[in-house]
């Protein structure tokens, strides 16, 4: 097709046509029946790249990691039946997270939809709740328009993970291409300015606050670099501390002055007790999760609090706020930041230095710290020296879920956006594999650590085959302590130490598992022999399974118990004692 | 460790519980939602009810606008304020959805449903069922010699009214649409 917009073709042809048109340039995907007119494209061009998944769930956790670490829409290619229900945990994942995806699933054919056909799934039912929007195409005539509204209601207003579900019969039919150009304008356009005279008076709360806290959240990761730089230069010019939830992290520099470190359940006293004491919360881009309020009823008692978000249902949705202002962070911090300077960039000198003695003072805890071992390695001490040999470089960090990941959140710095690729909102172990190999796709160069627990790792352990495949040098840095360590740690606190069914008992040998995979093992056991362990694995042209045996028994603190407000946190062992009460054990 | 204690019969272990109960009063609204007409756009509506615990207590839909694909649903649903105002801010980011209403709020609105409401019955209660027919101003849309089909309109309230009475009469089925509702003036 030299001539665009000219004559029919295919459906296939223009699904193809359409990635290019939207700049796609990798797709992940795994081929069957209900696809291949569409593999017919795809072996006939050269301009995008397909990368062959193990398994679907896998193929949407690249494409996360891809445009968590790019900004860009992830693109996945699933089959009818099975590939689109592989493909559920993957959307699910996005849907919480705010990942802009764009999956693409063949269908049976139309005349046989509702006949319970071979590879047949009710796939638009199935991922309805799990999608932002999703759409079947019946009419090969319909399939551009509805492509270029895909990528759209992707990336437009809270992002999200939206799917096409496209008969094998309209794939093969011809239609003229439409376009995106042609397109009537969508009526789905989100408000993306701020209220000015909410923002103004927002500006006078920060002119007066004598304790005020910015809590930061994934929302300014998703609004894009530039709300970042904007977040930077208000903290810089404000001298307010600044927290973030886990999804937020990198916005604000870790190495910054201002920064408290991650808040929430498993997050930095000072962070906690500053959103605890504070007079003013400022939250932009985070939505008050359950693992950051704690009890709500005793969440920040005394403070004013203001939200920007972009999406007004997280308004008031958990916490109810003084000072909403619906809007992109990006473009409602540049408002704010205007009119602050324009009215003098007043603050409360006074009560901020008193403010900040008061966190200097929390901060003397030092929360983090644990007790060091020289026979094992604590796996707070592997991801020190993980950051110590690492911090310096090009780096992407992609994790499992569990124990590793709250500890890599706490113990590696980000000092930039996009470098942080974590299942925050859904919780997906067997996310950090795939979602390491979708970020070294999208940065060849780069060095991409998946920080792992052996037990996620495994979830989606086949996908080592397509990094060895499409030469994607991942770094499984995999913190074993075979067991389930977070749900043991629950256990040990929750349930009477009844440690049922959290442990592994046979493990594969990791090195092996490496070596039948065509990669490199490393073991390490001995604290000593750790840093030459990291230098190896990072040095290795290739992707390497790290297998770092830590101490079995470690549990992650500080913790905020369940059902507990942020001023009752745990910061150790000898705190645990009977402290969590029956009507905390309901709770996740 | 003490036992957890989840009182019998309880279904919900949701955090959300445990915030403190303010008191806040159960309302009723009557939401206009306009939609694009397209395939599967109510069953995302009734998703996102069902998926996040709403009360729907009626719900009605049909295409206004063929040339525009538009279509109204009507849903009349019951919430706390807090609630309300969620279930308003979820249907607004639906992507299909192009306006939300709330007719309960936004100024006097004229609800109506309609139902055909069968009696059965001889002798005096036929014609009791018949004399309440006028009164109720329904009208006779059947009838066999030993059954009428009424059909009335009005507001909810009106036709539960109606359907009380006729019960002792011989009710043997109704069909209600559902409640439809414009705001009053322009």
């Amino acid at each position: 097709m030299t001539k665009a917009n000219a004559g029919a073709m295919t459906g296939a042809r223009m699904i193809v046509k359409a990635l290019k048109d939207h700049g796609v340039d990798v797709v992940f995907g795994y081929p069957g029946g209900a696809v291949l007119p569409i593999y017919d494209e795809i072996f006939l061009q050269n301009d995008i790249r397909h990368i062959l998944v193990r398994h679907e769930q896998g193929a949407v956790h690249m494409a996360e990691g891809y445009a968590r670490s790019t900004g860009k829409p992830g693109v996945v290619l699933v089959t009818s039946g099975p590939g689109a229900t592989n493909a559920v945990t993957g959307l699910t994942d996005a849907l919480l997270d705010s990942i802009p995806l764009v999956v693409l699933a063949g269908q049976v054919p139309t005349f046989m939809i509702g006949t319970d056909g071979f590879q047949e799934a009710d796939t638009v039912g199935i991922t309805r709740p799990c999608t932002k929007m999703n759409w079947l195409v019946r009419d090969t005539s319909d399939l551009a328009e509805t492509i270029h509204t895909a990528f759209h209601v992707a990336t437009s207003g809270r992002p999200g993970p939206v799917l096409i579900d496209i008969p094998k019969d309209v794939q093969f039919a011809t239609a003229d291409y439409v376009a995106k150009e042609k397109m009537r304008p969508s009526h789905y356009q989100p408000k993306v300015k701020g209220d000015i005279e909410a923002i103004t008076r927002l500006v006078e709360l920060i002119e007066k606050a004598e304790r005020p806290v910015f809590y930061t959240g994934g929302g300014i990761i998703n609004s894009g670099p530039a709300a970042s730089q904007l977040l930077r230069e208000l903290v810089g010019a404000t001298g307010f501390p600044v927290t973030s939830t886990l999804m937020g992290l990198g916005a604000y520099p870790a190495s910054g002055k201002h920064w408290l470190g991650m808040l929430g359940m498993h997050g930095l006293y000072e962070a906690n007790l500053a959103m605890h004491g504070c007079d003013l919360m400022i939250n932009i881009g985070a939505r008050f999760d359950d693992r950051i309020t704690g009890r709500i009823a005793d969440f920040s008692p005394r403070s004013v609090k203001a939200h920007v978000d972009i999406d007004p249902s997280s308004i008031n949705k958990v916490i109810r706020v003084d000072l909403p202002i619906v809007g992109d962070v990006g473009h409602v911090l540049e408002d704010l930041l205007r009119i602050w300077k324009s009215r003098g960039r007043k603050v409360n000198q006074e009560g901020l230095a008193k403010w900040w003695r008061q966190i200097a003072e929390w901060r003397a805890v030092n929360c983090l710290d644990y007790r060091p071992s020289e026979k094992a390695i604590k796996p707070q001490y592997a991801l020190q020296r993980l950051e110590a040999l690492t911090g310096g470089m090009d780096r992407y960090i992609t994790t499992e879920v569990g124990q590793h990941q709250m500890w890599a959140a706490q113990f590696l710095g980000f000092e930039a956006p996009n470098r942080w690729m974590t299942s925050g909102g859904l919780g997906t172990m067997g996310y950090g594999l795939p979602a390491s190999i979708g970020v070294q796709i999208a940065h060849p160069e780069a060095l991409v650590i998946n920080v792992a627990g052996e037990a996620s790792w495994l979830m989606n352990m086949q996908e080592m085959g397509t990094a060895m495949q499409f030469r994607a040098p991942v770094k499984q840095f995999i913190l074993n302590n075979e067991r389930l360590g977070m749900v043991r740690q629950w256990q040990e606190l929750l349930h009477g130490e009844r440690y049922s069914h959290s442990w592994s008992e046979s493990l594969p040998d990791f090195v092996k598992l490496a070596e039948a995979f065509g990669c490199k093992g490393i073991r390490c056991a001995d604290p000593k022999d750790l840093d030459d362990a990291i230098m190896e694995m990072i040095r290795y042209d290739g992707p390497v399974i790290f297998d770092c045996l830590v101490e079995k028994h470690e549990n992650c603190f500080p913790m905020i118990p369940s059902g507990k407000p942020h001023n009752e946190m745990l910061l150790g062992e000898a705190e645990t004692q009977g402290v969590i009460k029956a009507g905390g054990a309901v709770l996740v | 460790m003490s036992a957890l204690n989840i009182k019998k019969g309880s279904t919900s272990h949701s955090a959300y519980d445990l915030r403190d109960s303010r008191a806040e009063a159960i309302e009723s609204h009557t939401l206009a939602v306009v939609v694009a007409n397209e395939s599967g756009v109510l069953a995302r509506v009734i998703g996102l009810f069902s998926g996040r615990g709403y009360n729907i207590d009626s719900l009605t839909v049909a295409e206004i606008d063929h040339e525009g694909h538009r279509s109204r649903i009507t849903i009349v649903t019951r919430g706390t304020p807090h609630v309300i105002e969620q279930i308003k801010a979820q249907l607004g980011r639906l992507v299909p959805v192009h306006a939300v209403h709330d007719l309960t709020v936004e100024g006097p609105a004229v609800q109506r449903e309609l139902a055909l409401i069968k009696v059965a019955g001889k002798g005096e209660a036929r014609i009791e069922a018949l004399r309440l027919c006028e009164i109720f101003r329904a009208n006779v849309v059947d009838s066999t010699l030993e059954s009428f089909i009424f059909e009335m309109t009005g507001t909810p309230e009106k036709i539960d009214a109606f359907a009380d009475l006729m019960r002792p009469l011989g009710l043997v089925e109704i069909a209600r649409t559902g409640v439809a509702a414009l705001s009053r003036g322009v």
